[in-house]
């Protein structure tokens, strides 16, 4: 009975009304449902499921990398396995991640909807998610394949080991998933707003969520074609991307970061938004400069889309386009930088209460702030070709991913948990994870900066020995990280049946889904909200009034 | 202190490498002021208004704007200056010198193999002398590569298909780490080398403990002619063919009306791929000799055609 | 799409809010569907700029008369179609089932065109792989152009394939239900796909067909 498992034991409150959670029960009612809500706990549950499966090659590699020789696998081991970790984690973890829980579960209330506006397509979204993921599976459990996330040609398409088609085409699949996705996001932005919910009324949450919903729609079909072209390239010799064979390496690299690098901003984005939710609400303060944040994503979302040359400065692509990408990347650092200024200024006499959730959220501002300032290493030209496929590169971008996405991911799932399950965590054990994580996350990405910078090419199997007392350190870190990730998934477990009954609003937080019961009922509000204030309006002074009451 | 730092490091064995530091500890000195800033600042903040901390939160007046507009302006000019410092090193990274030596290196699936002007090889190791100017010219046999080598500060990706290059002056004597940092299979964190940077005394040594073969330049002309490539390419010759004397570097007019500058690229691509571009007034006659020319063989030959213009314009 | 029977689902207000969200939702899905030709585009682009003898000569083995026709067939079922949302937005739905059949009709013979011009060019060896054949002087950029035509001329047939599909479907829910009683939003939208899948053929037929015809 799985459906026993997401039930809450006694009912939270003594009211009659029916929660989404209980409204029916059979396992057919989650897996047909239209809810925006139980869609949202489906991906949940399939999303913590890739992290753990992404985490635990990760564990192998760091273990494999205690020692120079590569002993405990062989290098063709070591090769599905970051080939696995990668691509599990970017297309099955960190992309779905904050937009399909969090933004399921959250855009509609947010804006006073009852649903998205397409709940059967919100559906279908999840049901190509899983189909994508278990092609996926299916070729990492009948072998792997070895090509690297990146899936560069000839490489892939002609010289690689395992199941290419079968991984190209999960990744297809669920790239269709994600399409729609974004496709609802945008027209529910639009279309289903409450009375009186202007633009500039919006939550940034659901500002960062539409700037991601345009890259979902505007790169994911590049990637799809991107794959469909390597797989007839690999099954059926067609030449378009071998050189041997009349095409050119180039175009795909040049294809394939037009949409990743703007995937990569589907991979912050949203936990920008979050962020922006969570310090306002617990620094009792309205957000500091909401045009220029909300502005901000949208300014990267489409400066994101100007930049993918500089992944290829090294390529052989001509210089004076790697000048021009240079410059752009250099700019697309600004509107991030804003966002930095104007949360570091928004506890600017506030009155900050150190929950879990916000614990998460200083965590974010750190890490993303130096995930970011490396990163104009890589947009700085001459530098980036030393430290261009090194180790600098691994641990920058786990600054953002990781240190991002993954903290905010956290952030927002302790802030929104009580909505969610109806229950109170334990907070000192969810402080106690969220410094772990933090702790670990740092042991195991800084040392790899100063590796990078040292010469260790990434995906690298066996290393000079010299290198070894940072990876030692990595590693060590990896084991603090992993206790750190273990934490939260038992004991937000644990809560969803014994937790405290949460109330409707356990933060005193702004924003209309506080304002509906936790959890909250089917169709979210009894009526439908009318809005008449902008969002964010706390008071420091009331806040500290109540404290001393 | 010193060691310690070395190990934080990497040596600077190249006159590329100077330059590529200043940029990375001027980012460095920027990036660790501003992270420390933002630290500084956040951590002040959550000290000093922390819930029920006697703080004064009279919230401030006046409109944000004006920091605002600081805080986006400011960045913009310190991103352009970085921008036009790092691209200008780049400029200096991406053009060889006139009189650097030319060495020609084949990666393939796990390995390196080098070809030195005097005809000698070399595989996984590359012997240079300390001081004069070394230009690459890279192609691959099979997959991607790229050619590393962390303490001169330069890389660049080796593609099939197409010549890349890469140069730097070495500066220190000394062993140094190659890598291949582009991935490229199984054994792609054994395709690892040596670069060896000796004194220009003790690399004669080297060179004469070595057996001479034939120079590249000799080893090309032979397979100028053994390849039959002189059975058209020659002034008397049945089939007209354009006459190769001189005509590296030369403009080539093309019979689409276009004109390509006669390069290392485009001397590939005529051996290989002859009618991607047809010379003007010539039929498109000549065979392809893809595989059945290997990259080592068609380096000789052009740096044969290389000689050839050298020859003509003392 | 939106449901197609009830005039108007549980999340949305009334029907002005259900239409507004389904035509926007039918445009963002054409932005999606304008660059998922538009990598093939781009790839096509690239390889004619390095290639152009080669492809010059390559576009010179293909079908003219063929393309010229399909070009007019689906300019036409295009007009048909632009008839039937006319005849749908007034309420006739007789006449939008017949409109929408002719349409349908039109697409079917295009398909049929495109699948005899495929049957020539696999019997003349010019599907790409082991058995690909050219006397051309630059072959393997010959086969090069032909991927390209094979894989874009291929992922168009299969939108007119699936617009066929829907707009027969449509038919028959006009003349045998009251799916669109008073509702022309889902046809505008059925409309707004076909119009799309005929501006792509818009552009492929110079691309593929008319190279240097010329000379």
């Amino acid at each position: 009975m799985t459906t026993a498992t997401l039930q809450p034991g006694p009912s939270p409150t003594t009211r009659s009304e029916p929660t989404y959670l209980n409204v029916r029960t059979t396992i057919s009612s989650w897996l047909l449902t239209t809810d925006h809500k139980r869609i949202a706990i489906l991906y949940m549950v399939s999303i913590t499921l890739f992290f753990f499966i992404g985490g635990a090659a990760a564990a192998l590699m760091r273990l494999e990398l205690l020692t120079p020789q590569g002993e405990l696998v062989t290098s063709e081991t070591y090769n599905k396995l970051f080939t696995i970790h990668g691509v599990v984690m970017v297309w099955f973890f960190l992309i779905p991640s904050i937009p399909t829980v969090l933004g399921n579960f959250l855009l509609p209330m947010m804006i006073g909807g009852r649903d998205v506006a397409f709940p059967k397509i919100n559906l279908a979204s999840w049901y190509l998610f899983m189909a994508g993921g278990l092609f996926t599976v299916f070729s990492i459990v009948t072998g792997g394949v070895d090509t690297g996330w990146t899936f560069y040609t000839p490489y892939s398409s002609t010289y690689a080991n395992g199941h290419v088609i079968a991984m190209a085409t999960g990744i297809f699949i669920a790239g269709f998933g994600s399409i729609a996705t974004g496709l609802n996001f945008i027209v529910t932005t639009h279309t289903m707003r409450a009375p009186g919910m202007t633009w500039s009324r919006l939550p940034l949450f659901v500002w960062s969520l539409y700037a991601t919903s345009v890259i979902l729609v505007l790169a994911t079909p590049v990637l799809a074609i991107l794959l469909a072209l390597l797989a007839l390239e690999r099954g059926f010799g067609v030449g378009i991307f071998n050189p041997a064979i009349g095409g050119d390496p180039l175009l795909f690299q040049h294809l394939f970061w037009f949409y990743s690098h703007p995937a990569v901003y589907i991979m912050i984005l949203p936990g920008m938004g979050v962020v922006s939710e969570l310090i306002p609400c617990f620094a009792r303060r309205k957000i500091f400069g909401y045009h220029f944040v909300a502005y901000a994503s949208i300014a990267i979302a489409v400066l994101g889309f100007l930049v993918w040359g500089h992944h290829m400065f090294v390529s052989s692509q001509s210089i004076y386009a790697g000048m021009i990408f240079s410059v752009l990347s250099f700019m697309v650092a600004i509107p991030s930088a804003i966002k930095v200024f104007n949360w570091t200024a928004t506890l600017y006499k506030g009155s900050i209460l150190f929950a879990t959730p916000m614990l998460y959220a200083l965590g974010f501002v750190g890490l993303f702030t130096i995930g970011g300032l490396t990163g104009l290493f890589l947009a700085a030209l001459a530098v980036d070709v030393h430290v261009h496929d090194t180790y600098f590169v691994i641990a920058h971008f786990h600054y953002i991913m990781v240190g991002g996405m993954v903290m905010a991911y956290l952030g927002g799932l302790h802030f929104w948990w009580p909505k969610i399950s109806g229950r109170m965590y334990p907070e000192r054990l969810a402080r106690l994870a969220a410094l772990t994580i933090f702790a670990g996350f740092n042991l195991t990405f800084f040392p790899q900066f100063i590796l990078g910078y040292l010469g260790m090419p990434r995906r690298y199997h066996v290393y000079a020995p010299e290198f070894q007392v940072l990876n030692v350190l990595s590693s060590a870190g990896a084991s603090i990280l992993a206790i750190g990730y273990l934490l939260p998934l038992a004991y937000l477990l644990w809560s969803w049946r014994y937790g405290k009954i949460a109330p409707s609003n356990p933060w005193r937080a702004t924003g209309l889904e506080w304002t509906t019961p936790s959890p909250p009922p089917k169709d979210n509000f009894e009526i439908t909200p009318v809005v008449t204030t902008e969002p964010y309006q706390y008071d420091p002074e009331a806040a500290e009034l109540e404290a001393h009451a | 202190m010193s060691t310690f730092l070395h190990r934080l490091f990497p040596k600077e064995a190249s006159n590329l490498a100077p330059p590529v530091d200043h940029v990375f500890v001027a980012l460095l000195a920027l990036c660790s002021a501003v992270a420390f800033l933002v630290l500084v600042v956040a951590l002040v903040f959550c000290i000093r208004y922390r819930r029920g901390s006697k703080a004064n939160r009279t919230p401030p007046k006046g409109s944000p704007l004006r920091l605002e507009i600081t805080w986006t302006i400011i960045p913009f000019f310190i991103f352009l200056g970085l921008f036009f410092w790092a691209a200008d090193v780049f400029f200096a990274m991406s053009r060889p010198p006139a009189d650097a030596t030319e060495i020609y290196v084949v990666g393939k699936q796990w390995m390196w193999k080098i070809q030195h002007p005097d005809g000698r090889r070399e595989i996984n190791e590359l012997h240079i002398p300390v001081g004069r100017p070394v230009k690459l010219v890279m192609t691959s046999q099979d997959v991607i590569h790229d050619f590393f080598v962390p303490d001169f500060r330069n890389k660049q990706d080796v593609v099939p298909g197409r010549y890349t290059t890469e140069w730097f002056k070495p500066t220190r004597p000394g062993r140094y780490h190659l890598f291949c940092s582009q991935y490229c299979g199984t054994d792609h964190s054994l395709m690892v080398g040596w670069v060896y940077v000796m004194e220009p005394a003790e690399h004669a040594k080297w060179l004469a403990g070595q057996p001479a073969p034939d120079s590249l330049v000799t080893m090309g002309e032979r397979a100028f002619h053994t390849r039959g490539c002189s059975g058209c390419h020659a002034p008397n010759a049945a089939i007209r063919a354009p006459l190769l004397d001189g005509i590296f570097g030369k403009p080539v007019p093309l019979s689409d009306g276009t004109l390509v500058t006669a390069d290392d690229q485009y001397l590939r691509d005529s051996i290989l791929l002859p009618n991607k571009q047809i010379a003007a007034g010539y039929d498109p006659v000549m065979p392809t000799y893809q595989g059945q020319i290997g990259d080592e063989e068609l380096n000789a030959i052009i740096a044969y055609l290389k000689s050839l213009a050298a020859k003509e314009t003392p | 799409m939106p449901s197609l029977a009830l005039p108007v689902e549980h999340q949305f207000d009334d029907a002005g809010q259900q239409r507004e969200a389904a035509t926007l939702g039918m445009w963002v899905f054409l932005s999606t569907e304008i660059l998922f030709f538009g990598g093939m585009f781009l790839a096509y682009t690239a390889y004619r700029y390095t290639y152009p003898q080669a492809f010059a000569e390559a576009s010179r083995q293909t079908l003219i008369a063929f393309g010229a026709v399909n070009t007019a067939v689906l300019l036409i079922s295009s007009t048909v179609m632009a008839f039937a949302v006319r005849a749908a937005s007034k309420n006739r739905r007789a006449l939008l089932g017949l409109l929408l059949l002719g349409t349908a009709g039109l697409g079917a013979l295009f398909l049929i065109i495109k699948g005899f011009e495929y049957a020539h060019e696999i019997k003349e060896h010019l599907l790409p792989g082991s058995r690909f054949y050219t006397n051309a002087s630059d072959p393997k950029h010959v086969e090069l152009f032909f991927s390209i035509y094979w894989v874009m001329t291929g992922v168009h047939a299969l939108h007119v394939t699936i617009g066929v599909v829907l707009i027969v479907f449509f038919a028959f829910r006009a003349w045998f239900t009251n799916a669109f009683l008073n509702r022309d939003t889902p046809v505008e939208l059925l409309g707004l796909y076909w119009h799309f899948v005929d501006i792509v053929w818009v552009f492929l037929f110079p691309l593929i067909y008319m190279i240097d015809r010329h000379s």
